[in-house]
């Protein structure tokens, strides 16, 4: 399948692609990975009249750790997330790179390109909204940094304004005794989740919870932050009960639409069962255990 | 008067061979490989991101080059089914799916190839689980995947990637 003709522009560094979308307008789009856009283009969903293609500026893929932070350059394909050092100290970020799509479909998507297309079943956006993330931008303005839960706005929507582009995600490294864990149900590999479920906890004195942190993705119009399920394990020793308040206080803040990856009664169903899981893990990582998590297939 | 849109030179190396040539922008890697290059070896499945049967490597890297556009692989370096064997004689993972039946149509192949290649290359001693989770971008829709799995062992087995 063919999509409808385009112009084609590489650019050579981020501020002239910054410079071309601004000129081009509305008709361009930016390409990264390009493994949600060129299906979009090639059913004609999508059909932009200029694409500006970033997979030829150098430097913009690297995963760096100093003393605080994790810095991901832009084009970060998921694979290099995933046999990162990194990855490997921060089992959630692996959780997620390990899992998305396919082999093929992490060798050429990006961390920068999955922000910015803020799928509603995007994977990167529930991750990384339960650790404390920014998204560095550029833009004819001058570069700007946004706190990621002000960065996704609505479905396919984010507070990037025209021209503006991705250059870098800033992530706070948790402290030592905090775990997390993410767990995303999907029927087969290539596709998107059904649900998906975030969990970050830092555990205090004689085990109990000091911080939660909760995000469930592919149950609205963004990814979801359940205040009541956070509450319900914050201050609380996560236990049996504590679990099960979170795991309800999640399931009813989801707002599940059917298609054809289910019902919302099975949907709403999922939340809850990777809450309860996702708490368990991420209570033994905290704890310094290792525990497989990540993708789940039906 | 539809516009012109002007066609992109590349240059891109495919199994060894180097190759220029002026590309429409919106021709996917795939059609360039199989219209352009007559490398007809890699199959157009489903065309949507999903079968594998279209998986080349890219730089080392396996991809769905129905969902690369050429102009992305200029400077590159591409590996197709093409490139596996030397001469007559057929590569270790090819030479273990012929062994094993890890086909039956054939459609699937190419991809799945390519994916095992990719797999042995960062892994050359895969569990079960890793080997069905390496190959779960590819679908098969005779075997039931067993002989697959079975010719991935063997060819792992083999000790050559």
């Amino acid at each position: 399948m063919y999509s409808r003709p385009f112009h084609y522009h590489r650019a050579k560094s981020l501020a002239e692609a910054s410079a071309l979308l601004a000129q081009l307008g509305e008709g361009a789009r930016v390409l990264a990975g390009g493994q949600s856009l060129i299906p979009l283009m090639k059913l004609r969903l999508a059909s932009p009249a200029h694409l500006v293609d970033l997979n030829f500026i150098p430097k913009l893929s690297y995963v760096e750790k100093d003393s605080k932070t994790i810095r991901l350059g832009a084009m970060t394909r998921h694979t290099d997330i995933e046999s990162s050092a990194v990855a490997q100290e921060i089992p959630i970020l692996k959780d997620c790179a390990a899992g998305i799509a396919d082999v093929q479909v992490r060798n050429r998507g990006t961390l920068g390109g999955s922000l910015a297309e803020a799928d509603p079943s995007g994977d990167w956006g529930p991750v990384l909204l339960t650790l404390s993330t920014q998204v560095r931008a550029v833009g004819p303005q001058g570069e700007r940094t946004i706190q990621l839960s002000d960065f996704f706005v609505d479905a396919y929507t984010t507070s990037l304004g025209p021209g503006e582009l991705v250059r870098e995600v800033v992530v706070e490294i948790p402290p030592k005794n905090s775990g997390g864990a993410y767990l995303a149900f999907k029927r087969c590999a290539p596709v998107y989740a059904t649900a998906s479920v975030a969990v970050q906890l830092t555990l205090g004195d004689k085990d109990i919870c000091r911080e939660a942190r909760v995000a469930l993705g592919c149950v609205g119009l963004t990814a979801i932050r359940p205040g009541e399920a956070e509450r319900a394990l914050q201050g609380q020793t996560i236990n049996r009960t504590s679990i099960e308040a979170a795991a309800e206080a999640a399931r009813a803040a989801a707002d599940p639409q059917p298609d054809m990856r289910g019902s919302a009664e099975l949907k709403r169903e999922l939340v809850g069962v990777l809450v309860r899981r996702a708490i368990v893990i991420a209570v033994r990582r905290a704890r310094g255990e290792r525990v497989e998590g990540g993708h789940i297939y039906a | 008067m539809p516009e012109t849109i002007p066609r992109v030179p590349i240059r891109v190396k495919v199994n060894g061979k180097d190759y220029s040539l002026d590309v429409e922008p919106r021709l996917l890697l795939v059609d360039l490989l199989r219209e352009e290059l007559d490398l007809t070896g890699t199959h157009v499945g489903c065309d949507t991101t999903y079968c594998g049967a279209c998986t080349v490597l890219l730089n080392g890297a396996s991809i769905k080059s129905c969902t690369v556009f050429a102009v992305q692989a200029d400077q590159g370096e591409v590996l197709t089914v093409e490139g596996l064997a030397e001469n007559d004689k057929l590569h270790p993972i090819q030479q273990a799916f012929a062994d094993h039946h890890g086909l039956q149509c054939g459609f699937c192949t190419p991809g799945l190839l390519l994916s095992t290649l990719q797999l042995l290359a960062k892994n050359p001693h895969p569990s079960e689980q890793e080997i069905r989770k390496g190959l779960a971008g590819n679908t098969c829709r005779c075997t039931g995947y067993q002989n697959i799995l079975k010719s991935v062992q063997a060819a792992a087995q083999g000790g050559r990637t």
